[in-house]
């Protein structure tokens, strides 16, 4: 029976997973809706934020500063955290849907694509993910290791990804030090011998995917000169027509930037990063040891599909070049949960608006949602899942009203609790991280720094007393 | 953001119709639907797209247009997208050429349709998303010195 579900002496009961962006907002809509919800919040790691704490990089933290919000949100009375409770593992599905009457997926997109080209896996070459994780003090990343002692290194894609990657090798280690980059990376930084770096792009200026903020900073650091190729940085008689005919200023200011850059000479800084365009990786060519020591690049070229849309397409145009460490960045995609249905096209959760959808009738499966990047792939900015998980809550709600909601056996808060408490005795609660989040907080002012991060959960269980 | 974000979001595959099917036949499965665009299959591979225009256009002149069939009405120049498209690419297109449905092909393979409709919602959470970002940062950095 739903009659009188949503009501004070019977809310309705929500499980998230995912304490991200998408799993904020999601709360953030479920909180302020004309009925009386409550919110259980899981992820796998203690910590809250999801990529905000371990994917927006360290020297950028006004982008962090939307945790404010998520604090705001998470002070809700009708909200709790279960951090450190992993779903599949520690909880199942089916324990779940004893306890909530709706399921929400905000998972993300945690795992990389890859090339699919030979060499791809020599040592050496690396997801950009892994990288970004470890600096960001990710406690299953913390173990990592670059080979910082190379020389050339090439990040292959130009998303916001890639350029944060190529930023943070080519600052310098007093630049890092003012940033909440985890301790252990900022000493690997200290020591690192990059000299040059190679950011690689399929297609042409127009297309790239970095926004200008991003672009225009790499001319602006501290120790590292850029630099373009002329030829690659003019634009095609097809982009230039986009671009006109689209009047998008963005797009012509960032390709005036790189145009500048392309003229700029080399002022003798000690690393030298060079923005190239229309060039794929076809190969990654190995050393004696099984080491990449170079990529075997394609000259590309434009064309335009027939809604107008331009895709690169090789020439015959083939060159070398030298690197021996390498990142990708060429895409995201979401990982399968257990028991959920999987849209293998696009790497999330087969959905319709955020309804889980069976794999064999395409109808709606009750009780379970899907939010955030794991609903629609990888795309746009922290802020463009506030309205995605608007659209996911609106199906909650309707389906709230229409009685399609789980029955759970046991809907009451107390034996959610019970449950997690059972299961992971060490769960972390939201006022385990405003603990942690002072200590952190305390150990940077002393550095001037924002925080230092706790990195690993031996660490932080260890910082609470327990 | 390209046509793929917007797939993943929408369940279900393209509602395809055969050109032999009837008028008739076409206007139930928009109905049930709740779809303004069917697609004419040969097999796998669209021969055509039929739109509730295309229906309209005949009802206006013939009684008995339930009796004609898809094939007789169908619109067989259709342009259709591929899942990497572009959304500022696509909808300049569709704004251009007066598209409504655009039907998405990889490999060769029908495997879903995105409507006007969806793009320009794509597109205001785009810019929806971007202005709130926005707004956060500056909010905070009013509250607290940047670092």
């Amino acid at each position: 029976m739903t009659t009188g579900l949503g009501t004070p002496d019977r809310p309705l009961r929500v499980a998230i997973i995912g304490a991200g962006p998408t799993g904020f907002y999601t709360a953030d809509h479920l909180l302020r809706a004309p009925r009386v919800v409550e919110v259980d919040m899981f992820d796998r790691l203690p910590t809250p934020y999801g990529l905000v704490r371990l994917g927006v990089a360290p020297d950028h933290q006004k982008i962090k500063f939307v945790t404010n919000v998520f604090d705001k949100v998470a002070a809700n009375p009708r909200f709790r955290f279960f951090g450190g409770v992993e779903f599949g593992k520690d909880v199942t599905l089916a324990d779940l849907k004893a306890h909530y009457h709706q399921i929400v997926y905000c998972t993300g997109a945690q795992t990389d694509r890859r090339m699919g080209i030979p060499g791809e896996d020599l040592s050496g070459s690396h997801p950009a993910t892994e990288f970004v994780a470890w600096y960001n003090g990710h406690p299953d990343y913390r173990h990592c290791t670059f080979d910082l002692t190379q020389e050339r290194v090439a990040v292959i894609g130009v998303g916001n990804v890639a350029v944060d990657v190529v930023r943070i090798l080519c600052r310098t280690p007093e630049e890092l030090a003012t940033t909440d980059i985890a301790d252990y990376a900022l000493e690997a930084l200290r020591k690192s011998r990059v000299k040059e770096v190679y950011l690689l792009g399929r297609r042409g200026p127009a297309q790239a995917a970095f926004t200008n903020p991003e672009v225009k900073e790499l001319g602006e650091l501290a120790d590292a000169d850029v630099t373009a190729r002329p030829d690659e940085v003019e634009l095609d008689p097809l982009s230039r027509a986009a671009v006109e005919r689209s009047g998008d200023r963005a797009s012509q200011k960032k390709v005036e930037i790189l145009k500048e850059y392309a003229r700029r000479q080399p002022t003798g800084k000690s690393r030298l990063l060079t923005l190239r365009f229309l060039v794929s990786p076809v190969e990654l060519i190995g050393d004696e040891n099984g080491g990449v020591a170079a990529l075997k690049l394609v000259r590309n070229e434009l064309y335009a599909t027939s809604t107008g849309a331009l895709q690169a397409r090789a020439t015959g145009h083939v060159e070398t070049l030298p690197a021996g460490l390498v990142f990708r960045s060429v895409g995201y995609r979401g990982v399968p949960l257990s028991g959920v249905p999987f849209n293998e096209s696009w790497g999330v959760i087969l959905n319709d608006k955020g309804r889980v959808l069976d794999s064999d009738t395409k109808q709606p499966i009750v009780g379970e949602y899907a939010a955030g990047w794991i609903k629609r792939g990888p795309t746009g900015v922290i802020g463009t899942n506030k309205p995605d998980a608007a659209e996911t809550v609106e199906c909650m709600l309707e389906d709230l009203v229409g009685g399609a909601v789980l029955e759970p056996a046991h809907p009451e808060a107390a034996a959610a609790e019970a449950l997690v408490r059972q299961r992971q005795p060490n769960f972390f609660s939201y006022a385990d991280w405003h603990k942690l989040d002072a200590i952190e907080t305390e150990r940077g002012r002393a550095q001037g720094r924002p925080r230092v991060k706790l990195t690993s959960i031996d660490e932080m269980l260890a910082a609470l007393g327990r | 953001m390209n046509i793929a974000n917007i797939l993943a979001r929408k369940g279900s595959v393209a509602v395809t119709v055969r050109p032999e099917q009837s008028i008739r036949e076409a206007l139930a499965l928009l109905d049930r639907h709740n779809i303004g665009a069917l697609i004419a299959v040969d097999g796998e591979s669209p021969v055509g797209i039929l739109s509730e225009r295309d229906i309209v256009r005949e009802a206006a002149r013939n009684e008995k247009f339930f009796m004609r069939l898809v094939a007789d009405l169908m619109t067989r120049d259709v342009i259709t997208g591929q899942p990497h498209d572009d959304l500022l690419s696509v909808a300049h297109t569709m704004t251009e050429r007066r598209i409504r449905h655009l039907p998405v092909i990889d490999k060769g393979r029908l495997i879903g349709m995105v409507s006007i409709g969806d793009i320009v919602k794509a597109q205001r959470d785009h810019y929806q998303g971007e202005v709130d970002t926005l707004q956060t940062q500056l909010l905070a950095g009013e509250r607290r010195p940047a670092h």
